[in-house]
């Protein structure tokens, strides 16, 4: 009678995903979304201090949802990484690919060993060259690595939010209109609906600039771009204002047809759902 | 050394709590990263088994390629820059067009006079020390407390400088509080002394300063500054061998940058040009250079 609970490792990781998953769920989500001069990254944050988005090298940046300590303490480690990578051998041998990976080893390994997983899902892009060079990567709270093509969507509503985007994205487009997409996909219904200047937090990796291409974009130069964006899109609905109530995917669509609904398929909304420990 | 692989190279310790120093980092992740950190290894009196020791203390190491003349010179709201292009080994010429004046951030300029080698370690080092502040922090540090680094990780190299290996820099700034340029000066344990006006260092510091203390005025112009500097240079080229005067026949001038509230900027190659001409064109009429008033 004195046996030991029994539980098997399936139920195990079930219910450290289904954890995982629940704490995620409970913050907004965040976008990426690649236009003609680089990549944009968007996320609802009331805080002007502590990030979501942030610099990890010369053309690299990372932006996360969760819980906040966790995700800074991985961000730290990436620029950590970077840094030393880049000062033992030399600034252009630091890759996305390279500080995704190392991503995916430790939260896997956070994941399996430990026994509160990490409540965190996070995106590194790196901005190329070209639009083709680009990359981006979503890892999860398990260490699983997407390869992103064209935008990706992180969060509790990951997948509404990636599908308003995969209607509006289109290769090439401008900054504004980029900007006006994850606007519209962030309001998508379930991720909250109001959406000031203050609580926004924005930043690019810029192609056309050299050394560090990471910018935020705030202040003056946020409101000009909301701007320019809100009075066309209030006359299609407003889908970056008060969408909650379901207008706003319908709202999406009239949108898409001003801005080009060429959106290509190989944009994979779905998340990886390899859930292989170690 | 076991303890480099054993102990630290463990993938946690890039998560660890910890400042946000990234030579601090190194030192306990990888060491043998650090400037200097062959010096560590062997007995710093014998130095037995390593392959560049000097035999009989001297020889091999002072033949290493050095860096020699910087100087630097403030103007109302920023701060001149300027090195010359030669690098000497004994007393042979190693490099004519060696560059010794860097970006060290946005704001601020560092120049290295000694062992080259060692220079540009400290150079790199320094850049990404101050990179990595400010992405892990959110902010950029202070001009004073850039100029504390330095003064920490020169004295980390204490070792190395004992045995010869000596790298001195001079470190420049635009300070955002203030609004003005400011200069600090190092030795070989570190400092920092701040620097007021003018300084110079290497080789051909003491001519340098002669010269910049008949040339400098308070309020002069950038352009002014810069034009001082460069005399100052040619000054120091002038008498002392291990630096080099503008190379008319090489294209090669000397090296300027101005920090100011816009960031660094290094003088083009041309603008660079176009100053060094002019000075030397001067020197065409009067080798000795602009004649300072007796009162």
């Amino acid at each position: 009678m004195s046996m030991p609970f029994y539980v098997s490792p399936e139920q195990v990781m079930k219910d450290k995903a289904d954890y995982a998953r629940k704490g995620i769920a409970r913050g907004r989500s965040g976008v990426v979304i690649q236009y003609g001069g680089g990549i944009l990254f968007v996320a609802p944050n009331p805080s002007r201090a502590l990030h979501k988005i942030s610099e990890i090298y010369d053309r690299i940046a990372f932006a996360a949802v969760g819980r906040y300590n966790e995700y800074e303490n991985l961000r730290k480690a990436g620029v950590t990484y970077a840094d030393v990578t880049g000062y033992q051998f030399d600034r252009r041998d630091v890759t996305a690919r390279g500080i995704a990976n190392w991503y995916a080893q430790q939260l896997g390994t956070i994941f399996t060993e430990s026994t509160k997983p990490f409540e965190v899902e996070i995106i590194v892009a790196e901005v190329g060259e070209n639009v083709d060079a680009d990359q981006i990567y979503r890892i999860t709270f398990d260490g699983s690595v997407a390869d992103e093509h064209g935008f990706a969507a992180i969060g509790g509503q990951a997948d509404q939010v990636a599908t308003a985007l995969k209607e509006r994205y289109s290769a090439d487009m401008s900054l504004t209109e980029a900007l006006a997409a994850a606007l519209a996909a962030l309001a998508a219904p379930g991720n909250g609906e109001d959406m000031a200047v203050g609580q926004l937090e924005v930043a690019v990796l810029d192609r056309t600039r050299t050394h560090r291409t990471f910018r935020r974009l705030q202040g003056a130069r946020l409101e000009e771009l909301l701007r320019e964006i809100r009075p066309a899109s209030s006359g299609s609905g407003s889908p970056a204002g008060a969408g909650a109530s379901g207008g706003a995917l319908a709202a999406a669509d009239d949108d898409d047809a001003a801005i080009g609904p060429s959106a290509p398929d190989d944009g994979n909304p779905t998340p990886g759902t390899s859930t292989d420990p170690g | 050394m076991g303890s480099d692989f054993e102990g630290f190279r463990r993938p946690g310790a890039f998560m660890a709590p910890r400042i946000s120093s990234f030579a601090d980092f190194l030192a306990g992740y990888a060491p043998d990263l650090l400037p200097g950190a062959a010096a560590h290894r062997s007995p710093a009196t014998g130095a037995e088994g390593a392959p560049w020791a000097p035999a009989g203390g001297g020889g091999a190491l002072t033949d290493l390629p050095h860096a020699t003349t910087i100087v630097a010179a403030t103007f109302d709201g920023g701060v001149v820059m300027a090195g010359d292009r030669r690098a000497t080994a004994g007393n042979m010429i190693s490099k004519r067009d060696v560059e010794k004046v860097f970006r060290s951030d946005e704001f601020s300029a560092i120049a290295i006079a000694g062992t080259a080698s060692v220079g540009l370690e400290f150079v790199r080092l320094f850049q990404v020390e101050l990179e990595h502040y400010e992405k892990m922090e959110g902010r950029a540090l202070s001009l004073e407390g850039k100029a504390n680094r330095l003064a920490t990780m020169i004295r980390g190299n204490i070792a190395a400088a004992m045995q010869g290996l000596i790298a001195v820099p001079l470190f420049a700034g635009y300070d955002e509080d203030t609004g003005q340029g400011r200069i600090y000066s190092y030795d070989v344990a570190g400092g920092p002394y701040e620097e007021f006006r003018f300084h110079s260092i290497g080789s051909g510091s003491i001519f340098a300063r002669g010269s910049m203390k008949k040339l400098y005025r308070d309020g002069q112009s950038a352009q002014d500054v810069v034009r001082a500097c460069v005399q100052a240079l040619y000054d120091a080229a002038d008498d002392d061998s291990a630096t080099g005067g503008p190379d008319l026949t090489r294209q090669i001038f000397p090296m300027v940058a101005v920090v100011n509230g816009d960031g660094y900027n290094r003088l083009s190659d041309a603008e660079a040009a176009e100053v060094a001409r002019s000075v030397v064109d001067e020197r065409m009429q009067s080798p000795d250079g602009p004649k300072a008033p007796l009162e």
